[in-house]
């Protein structure tokens, strides 16, 4: 495996940074990884969130997977909560249309009306 | 009937149930072998694990635990594609200890869907499951690779969660110097 000892340097500025982003987080993004999910690219989209997030070296937004929430037709579906908001559903979030869901919904605050299922 | 490009996400299709089960540490054994023309993936978790009635139904593409809808398919998915390659899948689960599934396949056979994106799986297994922690070790001949993130986590402590951006494009850089490594078939990116 690659130098521990650059982890723990890595922890050291981890530490750094969610000392100054402050506590708890600023939004969850939630990828439905059920096998309808994963059959519709969940994990491409999964990859471009997380890539999306490392570009931006944004370390409070938490991003988890849950399984099959039975929206299957509206797969890959992708979840947002900003802060204690409620959690608003997307409906075929491609990994192309990850940056703007980042931008608009997720930094920004203003959710993405036309990818809304479940309304 | 395949509704997965790659073996890959049978791999996180498998995962999946995995934490569904409950499991904290998931086993995932990967073998490619030219030389014995073997492929193997064993996935091994501490989940809830089965009863032997379920065991035995669980290949069957109507069975499920989910109560969204009434069908399970990922099992027998994996089996059936198994089964098309020369190789086959078994299953053994004790209740409250755990379940392990091995798929096996014939390397070299022309249906053998590829292991495909290994490195995006693997750190959505990670990154998504953060109650999860994944022993992988991957063998190809005679060379292996071991990735443990209790290692990573002994290290980083309760503060700073896998996910964190710095920590994530590091277990992103082992993983791809290990598999590479290998001479492995797995990419990273599809």
């Amino acid at each position: 495996m690659k130098s521990l000892e650059e982890l723990q340097k890595i922890k050291e500025r981890a530490l750094e940074r969610r000392k100054l982003a402050g506590e708890g987080a600023r939004a969850r993004v939630v990828v439905a990884m059920g096998t309808c999910g994963i059959a519709a690219g969940a994990r491409d989209t999964m990859s471009a969130v997380l890539g999306e997030l490392e570009k931006r070296n944004i370390a409070d937004v938490v991003v988890t997977q849950t399984g099959c929430i039975g929206l299957c037709e509206y797969e890959p579906i992708v979840q947002v909560q900003i802060g204690e908001q409620d959690m608003v559903t997307y409906g075929r979030i491609s990994p192309d249309r990850v940056a703007t869901l980042i931008e608009k919904h997720v930094l920004g605050g203003n959710p993405v009306e036309e990818w809304q299922v479940g309304k | 009937m395949t509704v997965f490009r790659d073996l890959s996400q049978h791999i996180l299709d498998i995962a999946e149930n995995s934490t569904a089960a409950g499991a904290t540490l998931l086993h995932l054994d990967i073998e490619e072998n030219p030389s014995r023309d073997h492929l193997s993936i064993c996935i091994r978790d501490n989940g809830c694990g089965m009863d032997p009635e379920m065991l035995l139904r669980v290949t069957d593409p109507w069975v499920t635990t989910r109560t969204t809808r009434k069908v399970g398919l990922g099992i027998p998915f994996l089996k059936q594609t198994a089964e098309m390659c020369g190789g086959h899948l078994d299953i053994t689960s004790e209740p409250q200890r755990g379940t392990t599934i091995e798929a096996a396949f014939r390397l070299s056979h022309i249906d053998r869907p590829p292991l495909g994106d290994l490195i995006n799986t693997l750190i959505c297994i990670v990154v998504g499951n953060p109650q999860l922690d994944l022993v992988y070790h991957h063998q190809v001949e005679a060379m292996d690779f071991v990735f443990d993130t209790r290692e990573i986590r002994e290290i980083l402590g309760t503060e700073v969660p896998l996910s964190d951006p710095e920590v994530l494009a590091f277990i992103r850089g082992a993983l791809i110097e290990g598999v590479a490594g290998l001479g492995s078939e797995a990419t990273n990116g599809t």
